[in-house]
């Protein structure tokens, strides 16, 4: 399980860039399809809050997964005297 | 071992704690449910669909900053104690809804309402942010160490009943002062009605007592100096906070508002029901399993919470895309044969348009059939002079379920509902135990509310945004709330323990 765990990190340490690059180029994608100027301000504000969310949670999966793959999560604190 | 309280005492702290959660539910939701109304008054009447838009960015504000309501409070909650950061979180929820009641409309005040509106929804937001985390914690620090579960899951029962008394107030107000006058001024009430609410709460709250535990820590001189330093810049406790976001609270986030949120406005926006069907849909959904809040909570202390929560999230993955195609396939009136019609009333309106001699005619058809269901057909044609009739594509709504059909439909929502409970009746029991007393409140807090606020309240914005795609279906916008669950059960399962720290004084 360990093992598993720590392969999983590289796994978890590589979707959050993709995960954010894939978001990128959707808002990209779907701004550049909008016309008219309120439904363009609508789109890049939609967007814009997606892309301001999401990009510290992925930078947050990424950090969860380099823990992982330092074998952090290999043993869970067994009381709060180890936090 | 914590200091459990008299069994009637406990239930005191729960009633005065779920009180004002349940309040500030309720708060944080009519905004949700008047949307459409609020829209029309805060903008320009000609502003059509981007007022709705606009309103709804107003209405996702108020998820977005409930992080950051968390940090603000979740600190304060760690340095002064828990009874007075909720005590303030509830003035200040109850105050901002009280006055977007009392905001004037576009007409009086132009631009100045929506950003006040905006200002007040942040305020409602952060509120909520530093609200929930505190209740948790409060009731889980009174309750006795094997019974936390079920003790802490009538917290979890406030935002689901919140929602319903939302939805109850906003029906009822509505059906006793008529549809014109609601939209006049009558959607005020509900917003109005929350200072009465809060003022009791506040009353109940201030005769609560602080935590026994964070009494102690305070006499002791053990509290934090800097909570938000301990909880994010300590690894040991930075990489429990991370391991809660993803492999629990993310994918209780997504069940908890695919159940009861996206589903309500799946059967209203796609589906095409009428607008009381949809809601007493709901309220006959959480009514029935309210209760289960209660029952998993309970049986959390006895098997562990892990694997009841990610069960809840398995059952959501396999079976959401199958009960919202029941959905589609049974609103489809498209194909109904002249023998199933019972009757069939026109009624027929006809506009001149702007500078032409052209006019557009209106037939709205009212369809009933023989099983007792019934829907508006409705056709826009204009009438050309040069073109003669130039038909416009067919319309169907305000679709009315025939009685099996509907208690069919009470039968899926609940079930979604069943699942929301299974995620998050003993989310709160096993935020607490993963956290120490003395930074509970702001480490707990954060990733309930990135999952819970972020990821599960803009699960109908996303998913209705996915379901805009070229080549999409309308069941596309599930792969959301499907693929982030599917990340977290996978997360949870792995990295997770179902070990119940019984030490939680610590």
């Amino acid at each position: 399980m360990n093992t598993l765990k720590k392969f999983l990190g590289l796994v978890w340490m590589v979707l959050g860039p993709l995960a954010m690059t894939f978001l990128v180029i959707q808002a990209i994608d779907k701004v550049g399809l909008t016309h008219t100027a309120i439904e363009r301000t609508n789109t890049i504000l939609q967007w814009g809050i997606i892309l301001f969310i999401f990009f510290p949670i992925s930078l947050g999966l990424m950090i969860f997964g380099f823990y992982a793959w330092k074998g952090e999560y290999e043993r869970l604190p067994a009381s709060s005297e180890e936090l | 071992m914590s200091e459990a309280l008299p069994k009637n005492n406990i239930f005191k702290v729960i009633g005065a704690s779920s009180l004002g959660t349940l309040i500030e539910w309720y708060d944080f939701y009519i905004f949700g449910s008047l949307a459409v109304i609020i829209g029309s008054k805060l903008f320009p009447e000609d502003a059509g669909a981007s007022a709705l838009i606009n309103t709804l960015a107003i209405f996702a504000a108020g998820f977005i900053v409930r992080p950051f309501g968390a940090l603000v409070f979740g600190r304060l909650g760690d340095l002064i104690g828990r009874k007075y950061t909720f005590l303030l979180t509830l003035v200040l929820m109850g105050g901002s809804t009280f006055l977007i009641g009392l905001i004037p409309s576009y007409k009086t005040i132009g631009y100045a309402a929506p950003i006040l509106v905006l200002i007040l929804r942040l305020v409602q937001g952060l509120a909520l942010g530093g609200e929930y985390g505190g209740a948790a914690t409060y009731v889980a620090e009174h309750a006795p160490e094997n019974r936390r579960g079920f003790f802490t899951s009538w917290i979890q029962t406030t935002a689901t009943l919140g929602l319903f008394l939302s939805l109850g107030v906003i029906v009822i107000t509505k059906n006793v002062l008529g549809a014109d006058t609601f939209a006049d001024w009558g959607w005020r009430i509900p917003f109005l009605l929350s200072i009465l609410l809060v003022v009791v709460s506040i009353y109940i709250r201030m005769k609560m007592h602080e935590s026994p535990m964070f009494s102690k820590l305070k006499s002791e001189g053990k509290i934090s100096k800097n909570p938000l330093k301990e909880s994010f810049n300590n690894k040991a406790n930075f990489k429990m906070v991370l391991l809660a976001l993803f492999g629990a609270t993310m994918g209780q986030g997504v069940i908890w508002y695919t159940g009861q949120f996206y589903a309500q406005s799946f059967l209203e926006n796609t589906c095409k029901l009428d607008f009381n069907d949809s809601r007493y849909i709901l309220l006959w959904g959480i009514a029935f399993a309210t209760p289960f809040f209660v029952i998993f909570g309970a049986w959390s202390d006895r098997v562990g919470r892990k694997w009841i929560m990610l069960a809840g999230m398995l059952l959501g993955i396999v079976f959401y895309r199958p009960i919202y195609q029941t959905f589609l396939d049974d609103t489809d009136f498209s194909s109904v044969s002249q023998s199933e019609i019972v009757s069939s009333t026109p009624s027929i309106h006809t506009v001149l348009l702007d500078q032409s001699q052209d006019s557009l005619r209106t037939t709205a058809t009212k369809i009933v059939l023989k099983d007792g269901a019934s829907f508006v057909k409705l056709q826009h044609d204009t009438l050309s002079v040069a073109k003669g009739i130039v038909p416009a594509k067919e319309l169907i709504k305000d679709k009315v379920l025939s009685k099996p059909v509907f208690w069919k439909f009470i039968g899926l929502i609940f079930f979604q509902i069943l699942l929301v409970t299974m995620v998050y009746g003993p989310i709160a029991a096993f935020l607490v135990e993963l956290f120490p007393t003395k930074i509970r409140y702001t480490s707990m807090s954060l990733p309930y509310h990135i999952g819970n606020g972020v990821f599960g309240g803009l699960v109908p914005f996303i998913a209705t945004l996915i379901a805009s795609f070229a080549g999409s279906t309308p069941l596309s916008g599930l792969w959301y709330p499907i693929g982030i669950a599917a990340l977290s059960l996978i997360i949870g399962t792995i990295y997770l323990s179902n070990k119940r720290d019984e030490h939680v004084n610590d």
